[in-house]
């Protein structure tokens, strides 16, 4: 035996780091079983949804082929509302970026600023951000751009902004010591150590407003959400298949082209 | 200022400090046609702007001051906490199924012809928006919070479980064939080796998640999956703009607040 005191035991994390822990656990488990009590769910609506479903799967097939003329016009708005949105958005997110970055803004309000406009941008869903320009500029197209760039600032700016935080200062100081004029730093200091990342939040964020304004069309905002609202509201499902399998392609279809772009070019 | 300026040294020998790069102007100048093209395809045009301004004048006047009435702010807090709620338990649910599912995904850990399978399935899951989804299990499961959960369950599962089998594929081998040496089984292994190395990760997946449930439930009320998005809904159809401007300053709120919790989360989970 030996007296030199306790032995040591080995423990994976400190006592105040296991009370976090278990504190979290803890507040997790109460959140989840208040959600659980309080929340409603009528049984009766249970016991049908399988035949509910199969009848919705019933209905879609076959596809209403003669809706398509519309279809496809809507598809093609969409996809013009996705990347106008997706341009408007990066012309208005970069002087942002340049804000919020802390190396190239040294004032600590203009950077609250800009973070401010990001987080409020991402907080609010592109369908409401939709809702309220179709109460501005009425339903169209114009609605579905403005709110897929406006809800694209906060991704594009907050992303592109840590993208400059991590730019290197060697180039850009050896741009200043030549005396290079702001803007000429700007394009040859900042822009080539950002640019891959830049296209890469480029297509992703193009990648996820191809989706989000497939949806734009159901308050109003144009784009193929239109014929699926109407397909919708006259309970016509086989023209709903049309359009979810039209979505489903599309969805596809992005994919693969982002993915090929950003290997070739990042 | 190019190079052939500096003394001493020869013109033909120098290259410009910036070659123009013609391919790269190309693209750009594609892409500007193409913004003009769209843009008249669209027939986005200048009095329609001017039009719309002097309605967005109009509406953010009639949107001051919020609207405080207590019946109103009684309305909003059911709706907000049906929202949370519904974002609560999609992500406890949607979460506790990406773990095997994510796992199964992972192809260092799972055969071929599963982790295969589980990807097919992320991948369908992932293709439709929450709001789409949404509709359909109104039709299946009839109106109400348990359409929005389930739909945001689909895509918590697509999203977690991408990342997760992700992380799961960074693993370092070491301590699992360390934890398999010693004779342990799959469930040992799971438990000793994978589990500390991913569970970092794997809780900032969670939270991000519960994040972006949050926003997203505040969305499946307009199809009728629940929260605060029908009384929203209903208050643009009534151009009750003050209580608009209400329901999105509370909403906004609470989504910072929720960030702040997050980071705090992740801090501790570090």
């Amino acid at each position: 035996m030996t007296t030199r005191g306790d032995p040591k035991i080995w423990l994976r994390f400190t006592p105040a780091e296991r009370i976090g822990r278990s504190m979290v656990y803890i507040i997790a488990a109460i959140a989840v079983v208040w959600s659980a009590r309080t929340i409603e769910i009528i049984p009766e609506f249970l016991y049908d949804a399988p035949q509910q479903t199969a009848d919705l799967f019933q209905r879609m097939w076959p596809f209403d082929i003669k809706y398509w003329p519309f279809v496809w016009k809507t598809l093609v708005e969409t996809f013009h509302i996705a990347t106008l949105g997706t341009i408007l958005a990066i012309m208005m997110a970069l002087p942002l970026a340049f804000l919020a970055a802390r190396n190239f803004t040294s004032n600590a309000m203009l950077r609250w600023t800009a973070q401010f406009i990001f987080v409020s941008s991402r907080s609010v869903n592109s369908l409401i951000w939709a809702l309220l320009f179709v109460a501005i500029f009425g339903p169209g197209a114009v609605a579905g751009v403005l709110s897929i760039a406006v809800r694209s600032i906060g991704f594009v700016g907050k992303l592109f902004g840590e993208a400059l935080e991590e730019a290197q200062a060697g180039p850009i100081e050896a741009l200043t010591a030549t005396g290079a004029s702001k803007p000429a730093i700007l394009i040859k200091g900042y822009w080539p150590q950002t640019e891959p990342a830049f296209w890469s939040i480029a297509l992703l964020r193009w990648d996820i407003n191809i989706r989000e304004s497939a949806v734009l069309g159901l308050v109003g905002a144009g784009g193929i959400g239109v014929a699926l609202d109407a397909a919708l509201n006259n309970l016509y499902w086989d023209q709903v298949g049309l359009i979810l399998a039209t979505i489903l392609a599309v969805v596809v279809i992005t994919e693969i082209v982002t993915s090929s772009i950003r290997s070739r070019i990042i | 200022m190019t190079a052939s300026a500096a003394p001493n040294a020869p013109s033909n020998m120098a290259a410009a400090a910036f070659p123009p790069n013609w391919p790269k102007r190309f693209a750009w100048a594609a892409l500007t046609i193409y913004a003009v093209y769209a843009i008249s395809v669209l027939d986005i045009d200048f009095e329609r702007i001017v039009r719309g301004m002097d309605n967005a004048r109009r509406l953010f006047a009639r949107m001051f001051p919020p609207n405080l009435q207590a019946d109103k702010l009684a309305l909003i807090r059911d709706g907000m906490i049906e929202s949370i709620q519904i974002a609560i338990l999609a992500t406890f649910v949607g979460v506790a199924l990406s773990m095997p599912i994510g796992l199964a995904a992972a192809r260092n850990l799972s055969p071929v012809g599963l982790a295969w399978a589980a990807r097919g399935l992320i991948a369908i899951l992932r293709s439709f928006h929450p709001v789409i989804v949404a509709i359909l299990f109104v039709k299946a499961v009839g109106f109400g919070v348990l359409a929005g959960i389930l739909a945001l369950v689909v895509s918590t599962i697509g999203f977690v479980s991408k990342l997760f089998a992700e992380v799961v594929e960074e693993i370092s081998a070491k301590q699992v064939e360390a934890v398999r040496a010693t004779g342990a089984g799959f469930g040992h292994v799971l438990m000793f080796g994978v589990f500390p190395q991913v569970m970092a990760r794997f809780v900032g997946l969670a939270v991000y998640q519960l994040d972006s449930n949050l926003r997203n439930s505040t969305m499946v009320g307009i199809v009728g999956g629940g929260g605060i998005g029908a009384p929203l809904f209903t208050a643009y159809q009534r151009f009750d703009y003050d209580v608009v401007l209400t329901i999105l300053l509370i909403i906004i709120g609470i989504i910072m607040l929720m960030e702040v919790v997050s980071s705090r989360v992740r801090q501790i989970f570090q």
